[in-house]
């Protein structure tokens, strides 16, 4: 049935061509783990994607029950993960999901660091790599803030000490993440707006750059 | 595999069940297998994003009401407010039901609610119908539908215990057809 779904749909718009063009490609001798065990290090980007669709998921979920509000937010943390079905392991995937992307991020780093991977002509890449760092390193950190307890709260009040520590524009940092004076209803909207809309738009953004990069300039060689 | 076929012909042995290629296998295996680990990560959020419609539905509390003394035969508006746990909100609703005696000393009580759409009715006592604001849709005392809307009004269980009246569960309305 679906065969016959996909050819009516294929005889009029051709889309094999589409996602042949994404899914067949070579995959090099020396990063495959079946040849040479040692080549499941080249799996950590791979994982690093995983996870951060495990991330989309989970989150777009979380948001039904979330409130981003000082007075509810603690309170429909501590409802969906004890009263809604399964939602000590939907939160439980992204609280833990948070922790091992940036582990993964870190590892195929460390790959394509002691690889060589990032000279040339991979610069652009290894440049927009840093930036997906960057924008995952603040999820991390505007996520942080989201359940609104002793621990968030005070992250948070630390996070921007810390930015706001820069020279000369240090305390515009501070103002402009805290959304006012202090870290309060303000800031928390503002986290989560940061969190679910504007730094996964960047994210998306820069994985789009990752991946055309990758495709374009193929895997890099063996050692 | 073709070969193996061709053979079992040609030695006019019973032709070999047809196998399943190496590509095949994989395929399902790696599909199986994928499909069972994707299943593994969609299956709580689905359930999870559908609780509301698993849980069951509350059963409402006994509420007094009003002294029965006040009760007459016309229907008359009385307030009580009803504990609401609303996910993580929870809060004193005020609602209002219209509380009558019939005809043989009877107390009812009936929601006000309207049925065709869901708007607020009233007692006209002139008439000695309820009236609705919003489209015209017209009752009697005994909440029967008389114009526009489709149902009579729901009713509330009503007990009278040691002279107070006390409303609980909502349900359709069983003095009327």
């Amino acid at each position: 049935m679906f065969k016959s779904m996909y050819n009516w749909i294929d005889e009029r718009l051709d889309i094999t061509p589409m996602w042949r063009d994404v899914a067949d490609h070579e995959v090099p001798e020396h990063v495959n783990p079946a040849h040479h065990f040692s080549a499941f290090v080249y799996c950590f980007g791979g994982l690093t994607f995983f996870i951060t669709v495990i991330q989309i998921l989970s989150g777009m979920f979380l948001t039904m029950y979330y409130t981003p509000d000082i007075i509810n937010a603690y309170a429909s943390v501590d409802y969906l993960s004890h009263k809604v079905a399964f939602g000590v392991i939907v939160r439980g995937m992204h609280h833990w999901g948070a922790s091992l992307v940036i582990v993964m991020m870190f590892l195929h780093t460390l790959r394509v660091f002691f690889t060589g991977s990032y000279k040339a002509p991979r610069e652009m890449n290894w440049v927009v790599g840093m930036m997906i760092f960057g924008v995952m390193l603040g999820l991390g950190f505007t996520g942080y803030l989201l359940p609104w307890d002793n621990k968030a709260y005070f992250a948070t009040q630390v996070g921007i000490k810390i930015a706001a520590s820069v020279p000369f524009i240090g305390d515009y940092i501070k103002t402009l993440l805290q959304g006012g004076e202090v870290v309060g209803a303000v800031t928390l909207t503002r986290f989560f707006a940061i969190h679910v809309f504007f730094l996964p738009a960047v994210l998306l953004a820069l994985l789009a750059g990752h991946f055309f990069m990758i495709r374009k300039q193929g895997i890099s060689g063996p050692l | 595999m073709s070969d193996h076929n061709k053979q079992a012909g040609q030695h006019g042995e019973k032709p070999v069940k047809r196998e399943m290629s190496r590509r095949q296998f994989l395929s399902y295996t790696l599909g199986g297998a994928g499909g069972f680990m994707a299943a593994g990560i969609i299956i709580p959020m689905l359930r999870f994003a559908i609780d509301p419609v698993l849980e069951p539905k509350a059963k409402a509390d006994w509420i007094k009401v009003v002294e029965e003394a006040q009760i007459g035969t016309e229907p008359k508006a009385f307030q009580f407010k009803m504990h609401q746990v609303d996910g993580w909100y929870e809060s004193d609703v005020e609602l209002t039901a219209w509380i009558a005696k019939d005809s043989k000393g009877q107390v009812f009580a009936l929601n006000p609610t309207c049925k065709h759409l869901g708007c607020t009715v009233s007692f006209d006592a002139p008439s000695h119908e309820y009236h609705c604001p919003c489209h015209g849709a017209k009752y009697t005392a005994d909440g029967k539908n008389l114009v526009v809307a489709p149902l009579p009004l729901d009713e509330y269980s009503v007990k009278v215990e040691q002279g107070f009246v006390y409303v609980g569960q909502l349900h359709p309305n069983s003095r009327v057809k």
